[in-house]
């Protein structure tokens, strides 16, 4: 109970010196695990709302941010005592979302209404409700804070959404299924995962933010039907030299190099993996693998995994403290 | 938001899109013949007003949404006729240029309509017949099944029973021509797979059987009997394809072996309570809308409108010869809920997707099973594959 407490107190008050923490929401079990990101092991579990799903949090670490998909809410929980402090109106059904680098405001996909919300984080009180494609997921905001981006996965769009007018300037088409979109720290390119397409699309962007479709990524795994190789959570290095995607059913994280989009290399981690999170400092990456109930710790630098840790029922999401 | 300016930005941005500035409308009919029928034996069976028409309905939902940023729109028709009716349905349709057509309708009402629907050049959607013939020698250039066939669902039933090492089968069939077609999906399995079918049974379809008041009492004194002095078997496959009696087998046999076919493990495309692959979203749709449960029928039709929307979408094309062709393409791909892609068996018009076994409450296991491997793809070991199908109504 105390040490929870000091730790987030001391990261809040140094920067990189102390270990931070990793949020991983359960979707099943209806808890947030919340774990060291120094020893890897769980400090606590707590209550997350009823189906929790995507997770992350303000810029400074002290809120995080919680998509109770069938509470039709986010909660917001304090990331040092993990008490819930209040609701945020998210509209229903919210899955995935993405939060200014400002903290303010956020942006959430509702994936049974067809909507993007614009929900205001200081005044609680929703800005915009943006319609977009059938099944919206997965959002991205550019580095210029220019666009936001969503992929609705009936659809099969990734639309770019100007954060002036809300309204959306561009549509791309893309595979089968699309769950992820990543912006490189640059913003010159965006990433778009179709989970049954089997690709990622990579989306060259201009500089006034018009996105061009330049190449599909596909995967391939000796002794993996093709089938079962489906990308769902995509992270991207800061100096954008590695891409990783998360492979769902095939239990493993694709690495690709960012220079020439060519796959190099496979890591197994746990069962049915989807979304992942770095560590502030790159070091690490943590994976929430939804079928063997765990994460797995990868080794950033030697491409390799390196520890699994047993979390609640089928992990969804990871959100990790910022130094 | 501005609904001129966003679809020739799209289109602008987007060269993958082959003339997707051009507005493009899409009218699609969905006909439900209703054949005079005796009560099901279950309640549960009894077919709501809007069976097949609640998919549509959904299914243009989703086309009109995507349309919204290309430029198309989706605009679906519902008819249910009686066997009579139904030719001169499809002539108003026909005749009011609507030149996409899903048939919800059995094999023979199905070949005719298919028949006259090609003389107009339009295209036609199987819901609901599962005769292998029509994958077969009996194939049309114009007719796609998105209803799996008899030999898909034997298959996916087959697999599941090997897997399991149930091995040794006791085939218990209907009297009825459908039963017995169901029967010999079945006998093709076992030889197929390798399982061996130990003894068959004919259970006659004397019109008694059904759902009343005492029915029960006197399928109770009928099945076991039926059931007795029978070879060692580890399963007992039901082909009960006009559901007269398989749904009494499982608690009224002689030995007690699990029933799977048409009663017990069912295979089937989508059930209300299937969760997997985002199928939830699904659901939750669907129930919005319809205020029920999603069926067979609701769903077969749905998929069928989603084809006709996707082929839309990646050819900005209505003409109905381009969008088979494309349909029937290694380009055409589609997400159903399934956790693969569908796609189109070119050889026979067969669209390939995994079935799901349902015991009523769950999804129990998806079929086709691990380690049954295919040169192309696993979905192929389901049904005709292309040298099983004497079609060339497509070559």
């Amino acid at each position: 109970m105390i040490r929870p407490l000091l730790t987030a107190t001391l990261c809040l008050a140094a920067s990189g010196a102390f270990a931070g923490k990793a949020f991983v929401s359960n979707e099943r079990g209806n808890t947030i695990t919340v774990l060291d990101t120094e020893t890897w092991e769980v400090l606590e579990e707590f209550p997350g709302g009823n189906r929790p799903r995507g997770i992350t949090l303000s810029p400074d670490g002290t809120l995080l941010y919680v998509c109770a998909s069938d509470d039709d809410t986010v909660r917001v929980f304090d990331t040092a005592s993990y008490e819930e402090l209040y609701t945020l109106p998210s509209g229903p059904d919210p899955e995935l979302f993405v939060i200014h680098p400002s903290g303010n405001p956020l942006y959430t996909a509702n994936e049974d209404d067809n909507l993007v919300t614009v929900t205001d984080t200081e005044s609680h009180s929703i800005l915009a409700e943006v319609p977009v494609g059938v099944e919206p997921e997965g959002m991205a905001i550019s580095p210029d804070t220019k666009w936001v981006v969503n992929t609705s996965e009936t659809t099969n769009m990734a639309h770019f959404i100007s954060t002036e007018d809300y309204e959306i300037k561009h549509n791309v088409l893309v595979d089968q299924r699309p769950r992820y979109a990543e912006y490189t720290a640059d913003g010159t390119r965006l990433y778009v995962s179709a989970e049954i397409g089997g690709t990622v699309s990579v989306i060259d962007i201009a500089e006034d933010g018009t996105p061009t479709l330049r190449q599909k990524i596909g995967f391939e795994v000796p002794g993996v039907l093709p089938e079962w190789l489906q990308p769902v959570g995509i992270r991207t290095t800061q100096d954008g030299s590695r891409i990783f995607v998360a492979l769902g059913p095939a239990n493993r994280v694709a690495v690709i190099d960012g220079e020439s989009l060519e796959v190099i290399d496979y890591i197994m981690v746990g069962q049915r993996v989807w979304q992942m999170a770095f560590t502030p400092d790159e070091k690490f990456l943590v994976t929430t693998n939804g079928n063997s109930n765990d994460v797995t710790v990868i080794d950033v630098e030697k491409e390799e995994a390196i520890k699994s840790v047993q979390v609640g029922q089928q992990p969804w999401g990871v959100a990790i403290t910022p130094n | 938001m501005s609904k001129r300016i966003v679809p020739l930005l799209a289109a602008a941005c987007l060269a993958v899109i082959a003339g997707g500035a051009e507005a493009v409308d899409v009218r699609a009919g969905v006909l439900r013949v209703d054949y005079p029928a005796l009560l099901p034996i279950s309640r549960y069976d009894l077919r709501p007003d809007d069976l097949a028409f609640a998919g549509a309905v959904l299914a243009d939902e989703d086309n009109a949404t995507t349309g919204r940023f290309m430029g198309h729109s989706f605009e679906t028709t519902t008819l249910a006729v009686p066997p009579e009716g139904a030719t001169e349905a499809l002539a108003g349709l026909l005749d009011d240029g609507v030149r996409y057509i899903v048939v919800d309708a059995m094999r023979e009402e199905l070949a005719a309509l298919s028949d006259q629907a090609a003389e107009a050049g339009a295209l036609v959607f199987n819901a609901r017949a599962a005769d292998v013939d029509l994958r077969s020698e009996s194939c049309r250039a114009n007719l796609l099944h998105i209803a799996p066939s008899y030999a898909m669902q034997a298959e996916a039933v087959a697999q599941f029973a090997v897997w399991k090492q149930w091995k040794r089968w006791l085939l218990v069939s209907g009297s009825n021509p459908a039963d017995r077609a169901l029967a010999e999906a079945y006998r093709h399995a076992a030889r197929k797979f390798g399982a061996q079918i130990v003894e068959e049974r004919e259970f006659e379809d004397t019109g008694g059987s059904r759902r009343t008041d005492s029915g029960h009492v006197l399928v109770q004194r009928q099945l076991p009997t039926f059931m007795q002095r029978t070879e060692p078997h580890d399963v007992v496959i039901a082909a009960d394809a006009t559901d007269y009696f398989a749904a009494y087998l499982p608690y009224h046999l002689w030995t007690p072996r699990p029933v799977m076919g048409s009663a017990g493990l069912r295979p089937v495309t989508m059930h209300g309570a299937h969760e997997a692959w985002g199928a939830t979203q699904f659901q939750t749709r669907f129930e919005k809308l319809a205020r029920r449960h999603v069926q067979e029928e609701d769903y077969n039709t749905w998929l069928a409108l989603r084809v006709l929307g996707e082929a839309v979408t990646r050819t900005g094309s209505a003409d109905p010869a381009k969008i088979e062709t494309y349909v029937l393409s290694d380009a055409f791909e589609l997400a159903a809920f399934k956790g693969q892609k569908v796609t189109f068996r070119p050889w026979n018009g067969q669209l390939r997707q995994p079935i799901l076994l349902y015991d009523g409450r769950i999804t129990v296991s998806v079929s086709p099973q691990e380690g049954f491997l295919h040169q192309v793809s696993p979905l192929d070991t389901l049904g005709l594959d292309r040298p099983e199908s004497s079609c060339t109504a497509f070559d």
